[in-house]
């Protein structure tokens, strides 16, 4: 017989996952793997973390070892675009024409980072976004070749704060322009966004919030960013951070279809047959939530490839994951467990005695929903096993920081 | 420089050396089963935990107290756990012996 092909678009996270986990299942046919992007996949990350501070080569960050990928028989072909596929002939089209057959096609194609139409925003100089090494060595090289090193970062999401912080490190003055009301509004809670506004304050960067980014004018490699308040901010730098658009464009041309990205099953699987689509790019079923989700999330990126890595190889898995995530500012560490939407009630609980250690529990009723913890990591490993077992916790005991944190005390007796 | 064996889930042993970075990286540029780094070393995922042999912990070092919590819940989670992304490669490992705990 015919050795089977299995094609996947997009080597990161989810489709270098893909690849190894399919090893892992004992799938024994042809991998195929592209990504236009020409550096040996890495982790995203430490992009706006720890990487982009130090002086460490890219592939300190590899996600594996080009070794790796000879061993386990996978193709990687690098800096090569996927431009079209033919879904009646089963087949792919490169940007150097070549064509690649599939018997089962894995669209990783992730996302891209969206760079809003402000007027002039094409001709700021130093402008940047932060996806891939490449923008981290251009920030790096910005950095270096400006002395008065100031930068404005627009977008409070968590990309957005980390690079802030980092970037404060890097020895730049920064400012931060949120358009919402409070940094970080579309992904968590106003207590947490008090908390990191107030971190950021405390480290000497500010942000503005309500601050709609109108114009970018810039004269003598100098930028005026200027709010539709009548406010204006000058940089030598600016980070984009505003998030991020589905790359699905391929998914659409041949009719899979798309919502918040593109739709698949509990599987992983799309609306045509053999073809799946995995990590950021998936608006996916989770039958824990009952509905569908888009996470951009190292978990969800893994966690999909292990589900998809499976059902290609015959079995029936079912992606139904609890998400996780975490983010490193300063000497914060914050770790996200659960989904909080739709909680009604609240526990923050902070720990006695230490420093900056504390907790935010989401209930919806009497069930837990998500846990934010910071510099905390034993909250979050509890409330992961919680959730996981949808236990029924004492609010009145978790509200206590004389009960220790330890999953007995928190039972209901 | 320090030689360090890993013992994968299906028992094969496994002696790697390296002088900078940490037992996670080097288990992950080498290939070891069971150790994924998913979170790329910052101790947020748990999927590098290894049972490091009784008479090397000494040499190795008890987990901070970050990583012990995020210890604490795993299944496989004995005296002897560690996140090997914890575990900084350097002169003072040499010749440890560390057993892969796969979930
Ligand atoms: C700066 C930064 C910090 C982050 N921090 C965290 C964090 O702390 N924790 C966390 O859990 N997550 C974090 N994330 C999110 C995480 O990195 C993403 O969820 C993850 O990368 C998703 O993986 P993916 O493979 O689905 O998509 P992507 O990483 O977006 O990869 C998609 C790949 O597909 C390729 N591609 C797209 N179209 C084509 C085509 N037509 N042909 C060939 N190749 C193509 C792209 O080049 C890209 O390499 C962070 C992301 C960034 C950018």
């Amino acid at each position: 017989m015919k050795e089977k092909i299995c094609v996947i678009i997009g080597a990161s996270h989810a489709g270098v996952n893909l690849a190894f986990s399919l090893r892992k299942e004992g799938w024994e046919g042809n991998i195929q793997l592209f990504d236009s992007d020409p550096v040996l996949p890495y982790h995203r990350p430490p992009l706006s973390k720890a990487y982009l501070t130090s002086d460490d080569p890219i592939e300190s960050n590899a996600l594996k070892a080009i070794e790796s990928y000879k061993k386990e028989n996978i193709d990687l072909h690098l800096g090569i675009k996927v431009t079209s596929i033919n879904r009646d002939k089963k087949s792919i089209t490169l940007s150097n024409d070549d064509e690649f057959l599939y018997d089962k096609l894995v669209i990783a194609t992730g996302a891209s980072p969206i760079i809003p139409p402000i007027p002039g925003i094409d001709t700021a100089k130093n402008l940047f976004a932060l996806r891939t090494a490449e923008d981290v060595l251009n920030i790096k090289k910005a950095i270096l070749n400006t002395s008065s090193k100031r930068a404005v970062v627009i977008g409070a999401g968590y990309i957005g704060l980390e690079t802030a912080a980092s970037l404060k490190k890097l020895g730049a003055s920064v400012i931060i322009l949120e358009r919402e009301e409070r940094i970080l509004q579309r992904v968590t809670s106003p207590v947490m966004s008090d908390f990191f506004q107030d971190i950021h304050a405390k480290n000497d960067v500010d942000i503005f919030t309500s601050k709609n980014v109108i114009e970018i004018e810039t004269n003598d490699k100098i930028n005026t960013i200027k709010c539709s308040d009548g406010t204006s901010y000058t940089a030598d730098l600016i980070i984009v951070g505003v998030g991020v658009r589905v790359n699905k464009q391929l998914a659409e041309s041949i009719g899979i279809e798309i919502k918040n990205g593109i739709t698949v099953s509990e599987t992983t699987a799309t609306n045509i047959e053999d073809i799946y689509a995995i990590g950021d790019c998936s608006f996916h079923f989770n039958p824990r939530y009952n509905r569908f989700i888009r996470l951009e999330s190292v978990q969800n990126a893994v966690d999909q490839a292990k589900v998809c890595a499976a059902a290609i190889s015959g079995k029936s898995p079912i992606y139904d994951s609890i998400p996780w995530f975490w983010s490193d500012q300063y000497d914060i560490k914050l770790q996200m467990v659960g989904l909080s939407e739709g909680y009604d009630d609240i526990i923050v609980r902070h720990e006695e005695g230490e420093g900056i250690k504390f907790s935010v529990w989401y209930f919806k009723g009497n069930e837990l929903l998500a846990v934010d913890a910071v510099n905390n990591a034993k909250a979050y490993v509890i409330g992961t096993k919680f959730i996981k077992k949808s236990t029924i916790i004492d609010k009145t005991k978790l509200k206590d920081p004389k009960e220790a944190l330890k999953p007995v005390n928190l039972l209901i007796k | 420089m320090a030689k360090i064996t890993f013992i994968t889930t299906n028992n094969e042993e496994i002696t790697l050396e390296a002088t900078t970075g940490s037992v996670m990286e080097l288990a992950v540029q080498n290939n070891i089963k069971g150790i994924d780094g998913d979170c790329g070393g910052v101790c947020s995922c748990a999927t590098c935990h290894v049972h490091v042999k009784e008479e090397d912990f000494e040499k190795v070092g008890a987990p901070s107290e970050i990583e012990a919590d995020m210890l604490e819940l795993e299944d496989e989670v004995s005296d002897y756990s560690r996140l090997c992304c914890q575990i900084k490669v350097s002169d003072a490992i040499d010749g440890v012996t560390l057993k892969v705990v796969e979930e």
